[in-house]
């Protein structure tokens, strides 16, 4: 692999009236001659849509749609279904809003209610017949796409002791990750194939885990690790069996393999694996910072150790909330900020 | 209504004299940065109202001037408040109206972290912890009832 020498910004997109909590690729764009496209979400209650215009010299990125007029509170996190065709946001207004993207026009199409609360986070199953959505109520909620653009809530899981901050499936098998202010990530796996849904592991600070709030988690393309960021300044790297995992169908135990302190000295709020094995994570000092896989080691280490790659410090103004690369051949990060702006940028290998 | 007071009969203090900061000259630079120091920091948060009594901040006692922290060139600012009574169920709100006022008083490039005085609380930790979390802040600034409630506190009083 060619190592990256530089972070060029491509284009600061303004648009949002506040913070800009989160931000997700559409993930069928970037590919075959679609351009690039994302979904943006923000404390002023609305989900803007951006698109890459490659004929454009000059603006280069254009906001095409602004969906508004739905929640009525902080949107804080969105998900497409991996076909792109469905965009799903959750908001503190306690609800989960479907959106259909007809020929570039969003229709808000179903409201998922069920939540006490703030609903924190949203995440669709590999194959998009499931979702999963989280909130301050402490609890995960798994809904069943039906036809009609119904969707029923099929199980409630309780364990965490605080509000859960993010919900993520594991991109290929059927397990639920999520992430909490009680300082814990539990995984969670349908023991009977009929929606019996229960906590199969905790990673909490008895098995080398996170000491405050972990706020995201992102696994490597393989979907054999994950990573972890957490207000207690650190990203953890966590591990399963690969082999195992595919020839069984039982689940396979997750553990610690390394911990990254030292970089950032406020809260990480967004961790995002690359395809290519690259680590980007943005926090509260400011600063997006890169990680790779160590590969010389000294044989003293036992297990993989991780490096820094490039920082880049004052990347916003503010606090940052979301990096995410995008899908595609190039190395596209987007990042959202506290000060109400996107940024695009390159990662280059060119001096 | 009558409602029992978690504290009902608190201390009060004198108020600090209050001094004039010293204002650069008409030749200085309007636009050059101005550092902040703990006076003026101070300034911004001493005439909050405490939300059960009608006294401030100050003669209550919850915030000195030494207990503000401040770092200007990496723009950190620590508030340490010390609430009346440990096992006040006011502290949050407290630490709500510091941050907001500090909030709509200084530049945004400033990252504030407020936390109670260390052993003045019962739940220290807890109370720290959801201070200081942005996402718990920015839901309680969505309920209506409890932004009133901060508003109230950090309105200017005309004495």
């Amino acid at each position: 692999m060619e190592l990256a020498k530089g972070l060029r910004e491509i284009q600061k997109l303004e648009g949002h009236s506040d913070r800009v909590w989160s931000l997700a690729w559409n993930p069928v764009t970037g590919v075959a001659g679609i351009p690039l496209s994302f979904a943006s979400c923000s404390g002023d209650k609305t989900v803007r849509i951006w698109e890459h215009n490659p004929s454009s010299s000059t603006s280069s990125w254009d906001c095409k749609a602004v969906l508004d007029e739905t929640h009525t509170r902080t949107v804080r996190s969105c998900a497409w279904s991996p076909s792109g065709k469905f965009l799903a946001t959750a908001s503190f207004d306690a609800t989960t809003a479907i959106w259909e993207n007809v020929g570039g026009d969003y229709e808000c199409v179903s409201t998922l209610e069920g939540h006490e609360n703030e609903v924190k986070s949203v995440s669709w199953n590999p194959s998009g017949s499931l979702l999963a959505t989280c909130g301050r109520d402490k609890t995960v909620w798994i809904w069943e796409v039906q036809p009609g653009n119904e969707f029923d809530c099929v199980a409630v899981l309780q364990g965490h002791t605080q509000d859960v901050k993010m919900v993520q499936w594991h991109p290929s098998r059927n397990l639920i990750f999520s992430c909490s202010y009680d300082n814990t990530v539990k995984i969670w796996a349908d023991e009977g194939d009929d929606d019996d849904w229960a906590c199969v592991q905790t990673l909490g600070e008895t098995n080398n885990g996170h000491s405050s709030t972990v706020w995201a988690l992102s696994f490597n393309d393989g979907g054999d690790k994950m990573v972890t960021c957490s207000d207690d300044l650190t990203l953890k790297i966590w591990g399963t069996d690969n082999e195992n995992m595919q020839s069984t169908d039982d689940f396979v135990p997750w553990r610690h393999l390394c911990t990254l302190s030292g970089y950032h000295d406020r809260t990480i709020f967004s961790v995002h694996w690359s395809r290519d094995n690259i680590i980007a994570s943005g926090a509260a000092d400011d600063t997006i910072r890169f990680f790779v896989e160590n590969d010389d080691k000294d044989g003293l280490v036992d297990g993989p150790s991780y490096k820094l790659l490039l920082k880049k410090e004052k990347a916003h103004d503010m606090d940052i909330n979301s990096v995410q690369w995008s899908p595609g051949e190039d190395r596209i990060l987007a990042s959202a900020a506290d000060d109400g702006t996107i940024k695009i940028w390159e990662l280059t290998s060119a001096c | 209504m009558v409602s029992e007071l978690i504290n009902a009969n608190p201390v009060i203090y004198e108020k600090k004299e209050r001094r004039v900061r010293s204002v650069p000259t008409a030749a200085a630079d309007e636009y050059a940065v101005e550092p902040i120091d703990q006076q003026e920091i101070f300034d911004h948060i001493r005439d909050i109202k405490d939300p059960e009594h009608p006294y401030s901040l100050e003669e209550l006692k919850v915030i000195t001037e030494d207990a503000i922290e401040v770092d200007d060139g990496r723009g950190y600012i620590r508030v340490t408040f010390t609430p009346t009574v440990e096992h006040c169920s006011m502290a949050t709100v407290i630490g709500l109206c510091l941050r907001v006022k500090l909030l709509r008083s200084l530049p945004s490039r400033y990252k504030v972290d407020i936390r109670v005085a260390p052993g003045s609380h019962a739940t220290e930790a807890a109370v720290n912890k959801q201070l200081n979390d942005k996402e718990r802040v920015a839901a309680a600034l969505e309920n209506t009832s409890l932004l009133d409630m901060v508003d109230e506190c950090i309105s200017p009083s005309y004495e």
